[in-house]
């Protein structure tokens, strides 16, 4: 199944979605990995505000390349999530919806994502140029000193992703294996 | 004795990493090409249909095929009857690897101290070097960016000689399945076999320098490279791992994505 999403995402929105379905995403998206995601569990930890509201917000794991004169952003395919996970229930717990990344998420980061009705995409690694042509602007929000790995806000039209994990426990990771792997000798 | 200037090194080293990263390779093309005729699930010809607009976009733009443009790593071969001259080799490489990543706007992902402060080195030196002296007269340069998000995939193992070949075949795909959907397509993977710790992963990597669809010359391991690459696939990881019955591997011991470019004077 095929969905137009628009940013911010909705429970109404979400519980739409199933694993397996292609998704093209509208409005704005955050970036952010694993050094951005450790400054902010600092920042919990230590009870403070965060830089950034992610309340219905989606976080794209992607560090860029530079951005040449004229464009807002190198290219800017998806990371490994994975790299995310140790974080990631926390931020789940305080609002954000929507993840868009690359590979196996751990038991934590699914059972967060039921728990708070959020959703794991996957972009194709590797179609980093292609995504860079659906961000139409860049903004740094936060800690601008990690460079590619700062926290920025991109405005995104038609961004193509697919539904990994959708809130009533789907994972395309395991059915499409499922689906498609043949048992030696079979 | 053949002088050779190391600023022609360098310059070549700048050239190839940006070329590298903008320009897919004809061999990765046409698998991608083959992949969206061949693949049964349609979720899996998206995927490759996205890719073959994607390296139509990096070549015409000139920007890089993935953000992750890597660690530098450059095999040379340099000819026994060469004198490299004007300074010193290492430090030509690097200044290579500085001006292609910098005028070249690839990304930067080199970090100093890593139990200290990670800062990024900011121009993707040092490269990772690998010379070998060779009979000749000629210099022979491959650059082949490794992203971090395929060179954690690899995987290293002591065998017995009682597991044999079973053993080899075993671990490869064990690894192939780990991997899952972490791994870009196209999977490609690249197999060592024998020597030492460091020397098999030398091997390892040399061997993703093979053109995609290229055949080993021995039978008896074009044999084993298939019956690899037919139960890798039958695992039904897919692209992305989004489940496919058609390769997001390959074939085994070759090239690598983003792929690897070649420079050669005669």
């Amino acid at each position: 199944m095929e969905h137009a999403l628009t940013t911010p995402l909705t429970d109404e929105a979400v519980a739409e979605l199933r694993a397996g379905d292609q998704v093209r995403i509208t409005g704005t998206m955050l970036t952010a990995r694993d050094a951005a995601h450790k400054r902010l569990a600092d920042l919990l930890d230590k009870g403070e505000l965060l830089p950034v509201d992610l309340r219905g917000q989606i976080i794209y794991y992607a560090g860029p390349s530079p951005a040449k004169p004229g464009k807002p952003v190198g290219s800017i395919g998806p990371t490994t999530s994975g790299r995310m996970d140790a974080y990631t229930p926390r931020l789940l717990d305080i609002g954000l919806k929507g993840m868009v990344g690359k590979g196996y998420r751990s038991q934590a980061v699914k059972e967060a994502m039921v728990r708070n009705r959020a959703v794991y995409f996957a972009a194709v690694g590797g179609a980093a140029a292609l995504l860079a042509q659906r961000i139409t602007a860049a903004r740094v929000v936060a800690y601008e000193d990690l460079g590619p790995e700062a926290i920025r806000e991109i405005d995104v039209v038609d961004f193509p992703v697919i539904v990994v994990n959708d809130i009533h426990g789907g994972d395309i990771y395991e059915e499409g294996r499922r689906r498609y792997e043949r048992k030696v000798g079979a | 004795m053949r002088e050779i200037e190391v600023s022609t090194i360098r310059d070549a080293v700048a050239r190839l990493a940006v070329d590298s990263c903008c320009n897919l390779g004809a061999d990765v093309l046409t698998f991608f090409e083959e992949a969206v005729e061949r693949e049964e699930s349609e979720t899996g010809k998206g995927v490759f249909r996205q890719l073959l607009e994607n390296a139509s976009i990096a070549r015409n733009e000139q920007m890089p095929l993935c953000q992750d443009t890597g660690l530098a790593v450059v095999f040379m071969e340099v000819g026994q009857e060469v004198h490299l001259v004007g300074g010193d080799l290492e430090a030509a490489v690097d200044e290579g690897v500085r001006r292609g990543y910098t005028g070249g706007y690839l990304r930067k992902s080199v970090v100093a101290d890593p139990f200290g402060e990670r800062k990024n080195s900011g121009d993707n030196t040092p490269a990772v070097l690998h010379t070998r002296i060779v009979p000749g007269t000629c210099v022979k340069i491959v650059l082949a960016p490794k992203g971090g998000g395929a060179e954690n995939m690899s995987a290293l193992a002591m065998l017995k000689p009682a597991q044999g070949r079973a053993g080899v075949l075993d671990f490869v795909v064990d690894t192939v399945a780990k991997a899952g959907p972490n791994a870009c397509p196209p999977m490609v993977v690249g197999v060592g076999v024998g020597g030492t710790f460091e020397k098999v992963a030398y091997l390892a990597k040399k061997a993703l320098l093979r053109d995609v669809g290229s055949v080993n010359p021995v039978p008896r391991l074009a044999e084993l490279e298939d019956e690899l690459e037919a139960r890798c696939n039958d695992l039904g990881i897919g692209p992305q791992g989004l489940g496919a019955a058609s390769p997001s591997w390959t074939s085994s011991w070759r090239s690598s994505r983003p792929t690897s470019r070649r420079c050669r004077w005669r």
